[in-house]
């Protein structure tokens, strides 16, 4: 990508965290299971849903190590 | 029954009221411009926002439609949700480029962007057709959520339909984009409710979750069909990756989702919500497993028509009165996304078409009064859509929709970050991409709802003349020859000399906050 030195300021190494939550949930051998079940409900379907946690970690994680000081 | 259709018809007629009511909220000096009457003064901060982008991308569709897709087909359907869980740090970096060069430059849709950065206004009306085109398909699919529940509550004829649509029509003309921002509110609150209650009522009544899961194993051991089952199996995999993936690069290319974003504040509100808005995903999620409680319940949909199975297992389950609320959230939530629809359609109408075309120098105020007529026909449309035509059609429509959009990823998506691509490339990509997309859905067969043509997006890998079954996301193909052409042609363009257009933008446009002198967003846009 071409950007000139002025288009800093949205740059920061943190952001390569959010690859994490990109790429995880698309890593269908980690979940395609039904076992360990928890509350009855298969592994797929819960582990699944718990990704949407380390997305919301991910992006809150992120936002704050890169808010700008205004 | 009457119960039911008494408090539906209470909470419906209550939220037009809040849409009318909605011109005054936060008191614009004056309606008669895009940046207002279509973008709601872009003055939304965190919770608005939130309310409004979630009330716009998780529609009465999605929640009813997925639920149907895990009824019939289980593990496949869930792909919703590992989909509405990359999309926001996918495009993150991406949305606040975007916020920031059109404050700056004063854009209002995909187009306009297009147009400023790659000086071509071939290209952005190819974008702005795009656009327009999938998103119809949308706004029709918002009736059948709404019919789905009248069919289920006894009410036939075409006639209510008609009348819910005149409602959303008469007070979207009025108030634009505050009117669904301020019915948000009411429909999440409403369907956050009716979910949880579900989800917590629902599997006890059944035995637990366990037995729930165990009911659709079942069911899906003993149907033939091998593409079904609580798991995903070898040849579905890859087609259940690329089409989360396609489905979260698509997202935010469509014209409704960049105006909920453009409608935000400032950056942070954008990032905030990148943050938030996945509490939505959640509840996606437990939506397409009312899929399964319906099996678990033996819940069968009216006719043939799958989109009644979740108002029908309301129906079964709760008592007269919540399930009044239950089909309200639906119907409500059907007018949210169906009002944003159509104030995007009509803002690519008028300005990459009409502004283009037409009358280079419209004023705001004329802008604004051809937008708001240009959101009448444009749900007219869709109602006549549904009507007169087989809503199957909408369906099929809508899965086209999702392929095509993806093929403005280059010009709007990557322009965002580099000025790379020549224009003729962007074209040429996006002509290759909406060709391959096209001919690759039209061989899809699915034997299971008689359909030669279009029968959904999983192409099989074995039709290009490799022995396999795995099937692949038709519109990710479509995307990857979108691409190469892209680049192939950029490196013709660039090897011939080829004029290319002028970039309006500056690098330091793409990081603009509120309070940047350069942020004046009231502007007008003088620059495109």
């Amino acid at each position: 990508m071409t950007t000139p030195r002025t288009d800093r300021s949205d740059r920061s190494p943190w952001n390569w965290l959010l690859l994490l939550p990109i790429a995880i949930p698309l890593l269908t051998p980690l979940y395609n299971a039904d076992e360990p079940r928890l509350f009855g409900i298969p592994l797929f379907y819960w582990l699944q849903l718990a990704f949407i946690i380390l997305g919301v970690a991910t992006t809150t994680l992120v936002y704050r190590l890169t808010r700008r000081a205004r | 029954m009457t119960t039911e259709i008494v408090i539906f018809a209470v909470l419906f007629l209550l939220v037009s009221g809040l849409g009318f009511v909605a011109a005054r909220w936060r008191r614009p000096g004056d309606l008669a411009s895009l940046h207002e009457w279509g973008l709601g003064g872009r003055s939304f901060g965190s919770w608005v926002t939130w309310f409004l982008i979630g009330g716009d991308l998780y529609t009465a569709y999605t929640f009813v439609a997925v639920p149907a897709l895990v009824f019939g087909a289980g593990a496949t359907g869930f792909f919703a949700v590992p989909y509405t869980v990359i999309v926001y740090p996918m495009v993150m970096l991406v949305l606040i480029r975007l916020w920031s060069v059109s404050h700056v430059h004063g854009l209002v849709t995909p187009a306009d962007f297009v147009r400023a950065r790659f000086g071509s206004s071939t290209l952005a009306l190819l974008v702005a057709i795009t656009g327009i085109v999938a998103t119809m398909p949308y706004i029709a699919l918002q009736l059948v959520g709404i019919e789905a529940v009248l069919k289920t509550m006894g009410v036939t004829g075409d006639l209510p339909l008609i009348i819910a649509f005149a409602i959303l029509a008469a007070y979207t003309y009025q108030s634009g984009l505050r009117a669904p921002a301020l019915i948000a509110f009411v429909k999440d609150s409403l369907i956050y409710l009716v979910i949880l209650v579900a989800i917590i009522y629902i599997p006890v009544k059944l035995g637990g979750w366990g037995s729930v899961f165990d009911a659709a194993k079942a069911k899906f051991d003993a149907t033939p069909a091998p593409g079904d089952g609580i798991l995903l199996n070898s040849s579905n995999q890859l087609q259940y990756v690329t089409l989360a993936l396609g489905s979260a690069l698509a997202l935010f290319l469509y014209p409704h989702s960049v105006t909920g974003v453009l409608a935000s504040r400032d950056r942070n509100v954008i990032k905030r919500n990148m943050s938030a808005l996945p509490a939505y995903s959640l509840l996606l999620g437990l939506i397409a497993l009312l899929g399964y409680m319906a099996i678990a319940a033996g819940i069968t949909p009216i006719g043939k028509d799958t989109n009644t199975l979740i108002p029908k297992l309301f129906d079964a389950v709760f008592p007269d009165w919540f399930t009044g609320v239950a089909f309200a959230a639906i119907g409500i939530g059907a007018l949210v996304p169906a009002a944003i629809m159509s104030i995007a359609a009509a803002n690519l109408f008028t300005r990459n078409i009409y502004r283009e075309y037409f009358k280079r120098d419209a004023t705001d105020a004329q802008e604004a009064r051809v937008s708001k007529i240009a959101s009448l026909v444009v749900k007219v449309g869709a109602v006549l859509f549904i009507l007169l035509i087989d809503p199957q059609f909408s369906i099929d429509l809508q899965l086209i929709g999702g392929v095509i959009i993806l093929q403005t990823l280059p010009s709007v998506g990557l322009g965002l970050f580099t000025r790379w691509f020549h224009r003729a490339g962007l074209i040429a990509g996006w002509i290759a991409g909406m060709g391959t997309g096209l001919v690759l859905l039209y061989n899809i067969a699915n034997p299971a709802n008689n359909h030669a043509h279009f029968g959904s997006s999983a192409f099989p890998l074995k039709q290009l003349g490799l022995d396999t079954k795995i099937t692949i996301y038709a519109g990710f193909l479509a995307l990857i020859v979108n691409l190469v052409v892209a680049v192939l042609a950029t490196l013709v363009a660039r090897a011939m000399k080829a004029a290319d257009g002028p970039d309006a933008t500056q690098p330091d446009d793409y990081h603009a906050d509120q309070g940047d002198p350069r942020v004046h967003d009231l502007e007008v846009a003088s620059s495109t």
